[in-house]
């Protein structure tokens, strides 16, 4: 290990993943660093979900090695303390605990994984609230609750547990078009707090925004990387500019 | 077969057997009837509704009971079934076809003549029967909990995990509560039929419904009214019972 100073935050090294024969992740190589914003776009079946997923081991890879912080994630306590101390993660269909209210969603990793007393949990689960604008629906159960309102609570959820990154799967894929805006800023604003995160997502006018590095992935490989003007203006390889000529042609 | 399908679903036709049955009960054979022995207007009469009914107490605490740890067992053997490694659920598998494959009034048997000998261990006539029916019912309640659990989205475990909640505090503040609303139904149907079970623990000697009956009976001679009444309180107590869990089903649901 080198200095810590130079040293990326998440470290992914040669990391394979099958299931069954189908592989979804072959040989992947990525650093990145503490602030970094990246955009994973690529077709489906691409491997760009697998690959945030295996970041904090929803999914388990069975080659090479993730680093977070230094420290190398595996099923051990200590691979899970790394987890629970610097990854937050938003799903496609925003999961959140359908017979929880709001509040009770927010304060529920707090309470039961970071072991806060009930009134800094409360503090915490309000103060998030409020970032992603909904704090007068805390008593309300998510079926309540509009789509985008849904995701947002699900930003202040993976943000309640305080992590250094933040892992968003697709986060507007489930939503209706009208609602898609609304996520999207909040997600613009923690980019601008300066938030380190990685994005899968087919919002591409977003990526352009946000982005300070774009990866494009087909077949389980990262076929391009680059800053997002020339990643858009002047993509290299065939399959990413046949990839954004069909995303962007309208 | 379609008229006799059809027929089946008008509440007509319930109606003209209900009324030929009753008929044949009480006017074809009425000099064979003597509800003396059950008429509240005398003496004997509520004597002998007051010994049937206070059975109610012990049918009633012992599926109460009963019911209550089997959830409990049934719960502790499900979770091994739900492991993806083989041992786990190979004890799982095991327990619930070997329950499963003894019939209830057998268990009842076994529990009061042949525990106390292998364990040396004296056990009371309801505790015996408490347990038999409880190890019996836990394999179905195992049935139970399995599916439910298995119906919730994997979705919610990912979330869980994503706010690293370790495995007790995901099953039990994120999955159980989902998985018990949505299994309420499947309780309820096995309470019912634990009510039903709990008449068989009158062998060994509880004085539950139908070992009342059974020696009313012997004193009185009057089988068809006594059991027509003991018939009367099983079908009153679980109609409530029914009653009670949907109410509960709604206020689950609404909230």
């Amino acid at each position: 290990m080198t200095k810590p100073s130079t040293q990326p935050f998440i470290q992914i090294q040669n990391v394979s993943k099958y299931f069954d024969q189908f592989c979804a992740l072959d040989t992947v190589s990525l650093d990145i660093a503490l602030g970094q914003k990246l955009v994973i776009c690529g077709p489906s079946g691409s491997g760009k979900s697998t690959l945030i997923r295996c970041i904090n081991r929803l999914e388990i890879h069975e080659k090479g090695e993730i680093f977070i912080d230094g420290k190398i994630v595996d099923g051990s306590p200590a691979g899970r303390n790394v987890l629970r101390n610097n990854v937050g993660m938003v799903f496609q269909q925003f999961n959140l605990f359908p017979h929880l209210t709001i509040i009770e969603n927010l304060m529920l990793g707090p309470l039961r994984a970071r072991h806060l007393p009930e009134s800094e949990a409360r503090d915490l689960a309000m103060q998030y609230l409020e970032r992603v604008r909904i704090p007068e629906q805390l008593d309300k159960y998510p079926a309540q609750l509009s789509g985008g309102q849904q995701q947002r609570v699900a930003i202040a959820r993976a943000l309640c547990m305080m992590p250094k990154i933040m892992l968003f799967d697709e986060p507007t894929s489930a939503l209706d078009p009208e609602m898609i805006a609304e996520v999207l800023d909040v997600i613009e604003e923690l980019a601008d707090s300066g938030m380190t995160m990685i994005c899968v997502t087919h919002e591409m006018g977003f990526a352009r925004q946000v982005a300070d590095m774009m990866l494009f992935m087909d077949h389980g490989k990262i076929v391009e990387t680059g800053p997002p003007k020339t990643f858009f203006t002047t993509p290299k390889s065939d399959r990413c500019k046949l990839f954004l000529s069909q995303i962007l042609r309208h | 077969m379609n008229l006799i399908k059809s027929r089946l679903f008008q509440s007509t036709f319930w109606f003209r057997l209900a009324a030929l049955f009753s008929l044949f009960l009480l006017g074809g054979c009425a000099d064979n009837w003597g509800w003396y022995v059950v008429n509240p207007a005398t003496e004997t009469g509520r004597q002998n509704l007051a010994f049937l009914i206070d059975g109610l107490y012990y049918t009633m605490a012992l599926s109460v009971t009963a019911i209550s740890i089997s959830i409990c067992l049934g719960l502790i053997v499900a979770l091994p079934g739900l492991s993806v490694r083989r041992m786990p659920k190979t004890i799982n598998r095991v327990f619930v076809e070997l329950v499963r494959a003894i019939p209830i009034l057998v268990l009842i048997l076994w529990v009061y003549y042949g525990l106390p000998q292998v364990a040396g261990i004296s056990i009371s006539v309801f505790w015996a029967g408490v347990l038999a029916l409880a190890i019996s019912d836990s394999a179905f309640q195992a049935e139970i909990f399995r599916a439910g659990i298995q119906s919730i989205d994997r979705g919610q475990y990912e979330a869980a995990q994503s706010i690293s909640l370790n495995y007790r505090n995901t099953m039990r503040y994120v999955i159980l509560p989902q998985a018990i609303k949505r299994i309420l139904p499947a309780l309820g149907n096995q309470l019912v039929y634990m009510l039903k079970m709990s008449s068989l623990v009158s062998v060994i000697g509880m004085q539950e419904l139908t070992r009342r009956a059974n020696e009313l009976v012997v004193t009185e001679y009057r089988p068809l009214e006594i059991y027509t009444i003991l018939v009367l309180e099983y079908l009153v107590v679980i109609l409530i019972v029914s009653a009670g869990v949907r109410w509960l089903e709604r206020r689950l649901d609404t909230s």
